[in-house]
């Protein structure tokens, strides 16, 4: 079930679970630890009072003289009393602090893990699925939540009563106490032996509820070709097969753990019934105790230990099924340090972008918004600061690439864009087309080769700025939760109101949006479920807009959008790309033909390039898909 | 809604029943266990004999092991029952949806019908195990208990009317308190996971704008929001646990007072030390039943939303129905609107097809033209009844399409979706679905007119090769052939492309309707297409807008007649002289 290597794992990011919690809560968490310590012992105490109590009153038994037995007996329970009180008021306090400490925790786990995200490279997202990258958020940190709120304090405080009444047991009872351990024994090896098939169970029913999900997935998918097909019959046979196996998986791991329950408190049972058996032979048999106090076997001695042995074994129980608990959350706690411990994206850039104005023929920097921009460019070795326009003028020179260090997808690409200048891509899916923009923002990091900037190497720029002069319009248009305005207002936080509509006005996008039913009010939930295809672009192109960027990226979108609507895109786009140096990744060879350059690539390499008279006068590749005689996909 | 889902136990109601019968003999039992205890530790500080302890131990001995039987056997059946409830419930669901019209599939995402049938279902699942646990075992155990304290500890059970109040009244006002906090939160959550989901889609938009700072003060404050409410009511909650210590403490210190007062007073003739032990654990047991109700009681608030979220799926009702004597048989392919209008829902503002009058003879191709929105799916889409219009009448074969059984319709309209799907499987077995029952022959066949033979014998594996789910690994003009194929194998009377060939070239384009003309002359075939070239030599072609027939008529006639037309025709070809739409 569980071997070594992954209880030291567990342990790994156990302890760093609790260091986290600790650096957090320097004050907070030990108290809290304290409080718990001193609550466990006192619920483990009142067996010591009670054998004094019962002890008492077996002396004053037949003298039927409650004054007298009241004198000594009630300082006793009036001392267990406070004990308690005590031990309620640490509880107490324990709780809440707990409460408040677990959700902060979470709280500043989220941040962390949403921080460190943000961090890090594209690289990171690309490679996984969201839905993994979404359970760190909602699975991972759930399992964090039960491992600090419900299993740390009870493993300390199902540890502390164990030990202390274990103590108190040596101390009254040797020979009971092993006659106990030996049940206790047995227990844990049926837990373990039915606890084993249980865990073997829901292992397989889990697997079952991934398969039935798979299918259901596919089916609800393709609900509407079932139907087309009248293939309902099939798909209810084929879903009951599943079914059926996931029934009798959530059957029998169910029915394993609950039997389990049961199955322990009729061993605590019998454990009693034998204990008391035994505490009643030695009595009888008047046999020499031996214990740690030097008590002899008396019923005030037994009897308080029955009640402990009761206690014992509960909690024995309860640390068994809080290991157990740790090891299952072990995943997720491994998961979430393995997302804190991925390396962010690095940034050496010491280029940044600044506003300028003109004063006596040379530019100057300054904090006002001037709507000019230039390359704040420190020369390291003169220790001189060099101004220089911003004019959008990209070059990539003999560039080669690779996602994973042995399968180059770039061959030695060259791509000049002059300012204002349009560039576009065309090739088949996989050809590169979007890896080369990738390369331009420094999504990715060439491998061989050269990328300028105005002149800049771009690894000398500043991230952030770098990107904020490339604005994008991506083939999968995503917005975010908010209104309409605000998702424009995404391009250049700073925008008023007019410059945003300004800007909708611009892609095209102002005319349907005021048709909305509150304008640009209206509340984008769901990515824009609301909206179509052609009206999301429309917002993005906008948010573009409303950015201003001297050079722009944009992946058209796939999706079949019909001849009107891709009309009012193409204008949107258009009036976008003027007077900027634009890169097109293009899907459809009508929007290419007024493009400066043509690039067509194939399996990484430019294969032709030049204007669309040329390329169609070369009578090569480009011409064969623009006659329709290649399929592009 | 209840009643809905309970009607899923069905073949399960036994098992449940069993273990409600079970679980009371395990109280039964448990209840008795500290009475005999009791007995014995008394017989032990009486020094009695050893054979009569032995004997008081066996019977508990035996005790423990009929209640273990009971127990054990309750355990398994109450797995049977909720885990075959379960099943019930998702065989039920799936059913339903199957028998859901296009109508119906509109209203329900996929992801939340997934949903449905793997979380809700699980939820309810455990619900109904705790319940039928519990729901029995809590309140006897708590009514056995007091009557045992009573009749064994007389004054001593005092102690339960000071405990049982303070404590069942704790547990309601914590539970009253909590779960309206709990379920504020729950959505506040939902809403963060939304915004990490976007952002991580987002994530390119997210970097490319240089946005990580703004998104990260938004999602912090979103995050702080999250736990101050969630602190509130969890501190709410976090009350439960000092109540019931102190609760338990309180019994202790009671009957450990009260208890040796009356001993000594009374020499042990109405209690003794025996009994002193019994109430604790009487106490413990009647505290412990409270906790379980009350652990009943946020069970069944926390499973109501994923019980409402089953009943509404269970409760939706089909929107077509099958006439009581339906014709099974589509005499041919004449196809026929009459004064047809349609929209999506009653409350619909907006028509989507308006005053459509269409007669169609069989064999004829007919060539649908329009932008998105102008209702080209739509029209074809209630020929195979998919949608019923909501005013005049679509006839089929010459008859009201509203007359036939829907499996005789549909298996005589073939129709290839826009959004069309493979499944996980073989190529054979995809286009199988066509027609089980096809020979190697005829799907070969049906593949060479879908111009798909030549690139699947191209494949390693030829016909029998894996298509992946969503048929990721091949192309889509491929996938969209391979579609094609499946609903030729049909045999259909009439069929339907929508928008079917978008990404297939030109050429091949042009091959499979030169196939359609020479293999299938007969089938009536309905062809919606972006590209003007796909249509242009149909025998009739229709543009649509704003869900009418803004002109109809062959190439050359709409060319001449009909502007919108000649622009969408020039746009494409690149003629000039082309206004701009």
């Amino acid at each position: 079930m569980k071997d070594k290597r992954d209880l030291r794992g567990s342990f790994g990011s156990m302890l760093r679970t609790v260091k986290k919690l600790f650096g957090y809560y320097p004050v907070l968490a030990p108290l809290t630890v304290a409080l718990i310590v001193f609550s466990s012992v006192v619920s483990a105490v009142p067996a010591v009072f009670m054998q004094k109590v019962l002890a008492l009153i077996e002396e004053w038994y037949l003298s039927g003289d409650w004054a007298g037995a009241s004198a000594v007996i009630i300082p006793n329970v009036v001392l267990l009393a406070g004990l308690y009180v005590l031990s309620v008021l640490s509880m107490t306090a324990y709780t809440q602090i707990m409460a408040y400490m677990t959700q902060g925790f979470l709280n500043k786990m989220r941040q962390e893990m949403f921080a460190h995200m943000r961090d890090l490279p594209i690289r990171y997202f690309d490679r996984r699925k969201h839905g993994d990258i979404m359970s760190y958020y909602t699975n991972d940190i759930d399992t964090l939540r039960q491992l600090v709120s419900q299993s740390f304090p009870s493993l300390i405080q199902s540890g502390v009563i164990v030990l202390s009444v274990l103590a108190i047991m040596l101390y009254f009872s040797v020979w009971m106490t092993l006659v106990l351990l030996l049940g206790v024994v047995a227990m844990i090896f049926v837990t373990k032996k039915v606890g084993g098939g249980s865990a073997r169970y829901f292992v397989r029913q889990q697997r079952s509820i991934a398969a039935t999900e798979g299918f259901v997935q596919e089916m609800m998918n393709g609900q509407k070709v079932i139907k087309v097909f009248c293939h309902e019959k099939t798909a209810v046979r084929d879903f009951d097969a599943l079914n059926e196996e996931l029934y009798s998986d959530s059957y029998r791991a169910n029915a394993y753990a609950n039997v389990l329950v049961p199955i322990i408190a009729n061993i605590g049972n019998v454990l009693y019934v034998v204990l008391a058996l035994a505490g009643g032979i030695f009595l009888l048999t008047g046999a020499t105790n031996f214990s740690l106090s030097g008590m002899a076997f008396h019923i005030s001695l037994v009897v308080p230990f029955l009640n402990m042995a009761k206690q014992f074994t509960g909690n024995v129980n309860q640390l068994s099924q809080q290991i157990n608990a740790i090891v299952m959350a072990r995943a997720g706690a491994e998961r979430i340090f393995a997302l804190l411990d991925e390396e962010p994206e690095t940034d050496a850039g010491y280029v940044t972008l600044v506003n300028v104005r003109e004063e006596n023929g040379a530019l100057v920097e300054t904090e006002e918004r001037t709507g000019r921009w230039a390359w704040r460019h420190p020369h390291r070795e003169t220790g001189t600061v060099e101004l220089v326009p911003l004019r959008g003028d990209v070059r990539l020179v003999n560039v080669d690439f690779g996602y994973v260090p042995d399968k180059q997808v770039l061959y030695d690409v060259s791509v000049y864009a002059k300012p204002g200048q349009k560039v576009a891509f065309v090739g088949a899916t996989g050809a590169g087309k979007t890896t080369i923009t990738n390369l331009i923002n420094r999504f990715y990091d060439i491998a061989d080769g050269k990328i300028r900037y105005d002149g800049i190497n771009i690894n000398k720029i500043k991230k952030s700025d770098l990107r904020r002069s490339l604005g994008i319009v991506l083939q999968e248009t995503n917005l975010f939760s908010g209104t309409v305005l605000e998702n424009i207002r995404y391009g250049r936080l700073d925008a008023t109101d007019e410059e945003c509509v300004a800007a909708a006005k611009l892609a095209g996008a102002d005319d349907f949006i005021t048709r909305l039913p509150e304008g640009y009010e209206t509340d984008l939930a769901n990515n824009g479920a609301n909206l179509s295809a052609g009206q999301r672009q429309l917002i993005a192109i906008a948010r573009a807009a409303v950015a201003d960027p001297p050079c722009l990226i944009l992946d058209e979108a796939t999706s079949s959008i019909d001849t009107h609507t891709e009309a009012i895109v193409q204008r949107g786009m258009d009036k976008l790309m003027e007077g900027r140096t634009v890169f097109v990744i293009a899907h459809r060879l009508s929007t290419v033909r007024n493009a400066d350059v043509i690039l067509v690539l194939d399996h990484g390499r430019i294969i032709e390039r030049g204007d669309h008279d040329t390329l169609v006068a070369q009578k090569g590749t480009y011409y064969r898909l623009y006659t329709g005689s290649f399929e592009l996909e | 809604m209840l009643k809905k889902l309970a009607g899923c136990v069905r073949e399960y109601k036994a098992p449940t029943i069993t273990t409600l019968l079970l679980i009371v003999g395990e109280v039964f039992i448990e209840v008795l266990i500290p009475f005999m205890t009791a007995d014995m530790v008394n017989a032990i500080k009486a020094g009695a004999e050893l054979g009569s302890i032995l004997r008081t131990g066996l019977i508990l001995v035996g005790m423990a092991c009929v209640s273990l039987t009971c127990g054990g056997l309750a355990g398994k059946t109450c797995a049977k029952a909720s885990a075959g409830f379960a099943k019930n419930l998702r065989h039920d669901i799936f059913a339903r949806i199957q028998s859901f019209s296009f109508e119906n599939i509109d209203r329900f995402s996929t992801a939340s019908l997934v949903t449905r049938m793997t979380t809700d279902v699980s939820n309810v699942q455990m619900s109904y195990m705790m319940i039928i646990r519990t729901a029995v075992r809590a309140p006897l155990m708590l009514i056995f208990a007091i009557i045992m304290g009573y009749v064994m500890g007389g004054a001593l059970a005092t102690t339960f009317v000071i405990v049982i109040p303070i404590l069942g009244f704790g547990l309601w006002f914590v539970a009253r308190k909590a779960m309206p906090a709990f379920r504020a939160v729950f959505r506040k959550y939902d809403r963060l996971n939304e915004s990490v989901e976007e952002n991580v889609r987002g994530m390119r938009v997210v970097k490319g704008f240089s946005r990580e700072a703004h998104e990260k003060k938004k999602f912090a404050a979103a995050s702080e929001d999250i736990c101050r409410d969630f602190t509130r009511a969890e501190r709410i909650v976090a009350i439960n646990n000092p109540l019931m210590q102190f609760c338990l403490y309180f019994n202790m210190v009671f009957v450990l007072l009260v208890g040796s007062r009356l001993i000594i007073t009374n020499q042990g003739t109405t209690i003794d030390v025996g009994q002193m032990g019994a109430m604790l654990t009487y106490g413990f047991q009647i505290l412990m039943s409270l906790m379980l109700i009350s652990i009943i009681y946020v069970i069944l608030t926390m499973s109501a939303e994923s019980m409402r979220r089953i009943g509404e799926v269970l409760s939706e009702t089909p929107a077509l129905t099958e006439p009581a004597e339906p014709l099974t048989e589509v005499a041919d392919g004449r196809i026929d609107f009459e004064d047809v209008s349609f929209k999506y829902s009653e409350k619909a503002k907006l028509w989507a097809l308006q005053d459509i009058d269409l007669h169609i003879r069989p064999g004829q191709t007919v060539g649908i033209l329009g932008g998105t929105g102008t209702g080209k799916t739509t029209l074809v889409q209630l020929i195979p009844r998919l949608y019923d219009a909501t005013e005049g009448t679509v006839r089929v074969g010459g008859r009201d399409v509203r007359e036939y059984s829907l499996t005789a319709l549909r298996d005589s309209v073939a129709m290839v979706l826009q959004k069309n799907l493979l499944f996980s499987g073989t190529i054979r077995e995809n286009l199988r679905w066509g027609n089980a029952e096809a020979t190697d022959e005829q799907i070969e066949e049906a593949c060479r007119i879908a111009q798909a033979d030549e690139f699947i014998r191209s494949f390693p594996d030829g016909y029998d090769t894996h298509i992946e789910q969503g048929g990721t690994n091949v192309s889509g003009g491929q996938k969209q052939r391979l579609c094609i194929a499946r609903a030729l194998l049909k045999k259909p009377k009439i069929l339907i492309l929508d928008d079917s060939t978008s990404a297939v070239d030109t050429a091949t384009d042009a091959a499979i309707r030169a196939g359609f003309a020479t293999r299938i002359p007969n089938v009536t075939k309905l062809i919606i297409a972006q590209r003007v070239a796909s249509v242009a030599d149909a025998d009739l072609i229709l543009v649509l807008d704003n869900g009418r027939i803004a002109a109809a008529g062959s190439h050359d006639e709409l060319l001449a007649s009909c502007g919108v037309y000649r622009e969408i025709y020039q746009e494409q070809t690149g003629a000039k002289g082309g206004a701009e739409a």
